[in-house]
């Protein structure tokens, strides 16, 4: 047996728990291929109806905010508190707004 | 004057490590962590991933010889879904910086461990019954438990094992059920299973709080959530009356109810444990050759699916 022994590649799982909503991050697998990838996906974590739809895309292709860097990188947000609707004044006894 | 400051550094990413742990914040792989933390973790996590799967052994013994086709479709699920526990936490562990290849290789070489009660032999019909409600039983409580640590990934797969383990409970707690209405024999081989599968089940909890070194560090940065003895004491006081009910008896002979849904019980052979975790249970050469002659056998698959690599893309 050799020392490293190939598992594949990494795929992060997706999964859509009923038509029209989100996919959601389920977690990861091991895939040779696109096919591979997405059958070992179904095996692993839709074994009990769980989705009606299912993405797998390679790990390495997913960009993310550096964690360290996620106060920096949202702060533009945080001051623009006339974006909720809670932050206008409305007369009262205004219906259907 | 570097070191200094180094260490001026790592006192101040502790400090905010330890801020989101009080604070209830799960530890994200790409966060920075105390290696005594990480360390602890890849134990831990890959422990538990080689437990899922060395644990397949000796439920599939029975898979051709299960007493009906029902039963049999129920087994080879629940074995299927201890595989996919096993792919969860390996995966979980994986994000440590560590690879799968590396953590099979540490078992194989015999540098990790996996649950002990897997060493046990499984005799006939009525230890599959005992082992889904005893041993995956116990697996539940721990595991609820757990879905709290304090690391992301762990936490993630803890829940989403814990959904579905619920059968695996109940399917052994059914077959131990259904035998202790059946003919005097087959009451035998129920109490017989129970006699031999309970104190390994105690065991599972690990050595008592006041033996357990690593516990301490483990609870203070929340990996665990509750110590040895009070998860084994949670599956005692679910279990007992869950044996009464259906006829069977726990054999502790010190087991004493102290209160409504409280009980204590004997002492717990350590010596058994030790034995059996440091290689020296009935089975542990059997169910390491088992795994090290199926990964060998599969290697050709793995290196005909890399020579096909991406070919759709
Ligand atoms: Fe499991
Ligand atoms: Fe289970």
């Amino acid at each position: 047996m050799k020392a490293i022994d190939n598992q594949g590649e990494l795929w992060e799982v997706f999964i859509q728990s009923k038509p029209g909503q989100s996919f959601k991050h389920a977690g990861s697998v091991h895939g040779f291929d696109k096919d591979n990838a997405i059958e070992n996906a179904r095996d692993t974590y839709t074994r009990r109806n769980e989705g009606t739809g299912l993405w797998v895309v390679q790990s390495k292709e997913i960009i993310a905010v550096a964690l360290n860097e996620s106060d920096y990188f949202f702060e533009p947000a945080t001051d623009k508190i006339y974006r909720h609707p809670t932050f206008y004044n409305l007369p009262e006894g205004v219906t259907h707004m | 004057m570097t070191t200094k400051l180094e260490s001026a550094q790592t006192a101040e990413l502790l400090a905010d490590f330890e801020k989101k742990i009080n604070a209830e914040i799960k530890i994200e792989p790409s966060d920075w962590m105390p290696d005594a933390y990480r360390q602890h973790l890849i134990r831990q996590i890959s422990q538990h991933a080689h437990s899922e799967v060395i644990g397949m052994q000796p439920e599939a013994n029975w898979i051709t010889r299960a007493p009906s086709l029902r039963s049999k479709k129920i087994l080879l699920a629940k074995i299927q879904d201890e595989g996919g526990h096993g792919l969860y936490l390996y995966s979980a562990a994986e994000t440590l910086g560590v690879s799968r290849e590396q953590y099979i290789a540490w078992l194989h070489q015999g540098k990790a461990k996996y649950a002990s009660v897997f060493n046990y032999p499984t005799l006939n019909w009525a230890d599959i019954g005992a082992i889904g409600w005893l041993v995956d039983g116990a697996a539940i409580v721990n595991q609820v438990s757990l879905q709290r640590t304090s690391y992301g990934p762990y936490s993630r797969a803890m829940v989403r094992i814990c959904k579905e383990e619920s059968f695996h409970q109940r399917q052994g707690y059914e077959i131990m059920w259904r035998m202790m209405q059946g003919t005097n024999d087959q009451q035998r081989m129920a109490q017989d299973a129970i006699d031999r599968w309970w104190w390994p089940a105690l065991m599972m909890f690990g050595p008592h709080d006041s033996d357990s070194p690593r516990t301490s560090h483990a609870m203070l940065w929340k990996i665990k959530r509750e110590s040895n003895d009070v998860l084994r004491e949670k599956f005692i006081n679910k279990t007992v009356p869950q044996s009464e009910l259906i006829g069977l008896k726990v054999p502790d002979p010190n087991l004493k109810k102290i209160s409504d849904e409280t009980y204590t019980h004997g002492d717990i052979n350590w010596e058994e444990f030790r034995q059996v975790i440091n290689g020296n249970g009935p089975c542990n050469q059997e169910r390491l050759e088992h795994h090290i002659r199926a990964h060998r056998e599969g290697a050709w698959v793995r290196e005909a699916a890399l020579q096909s690599d991406f070919r759709n893309q």
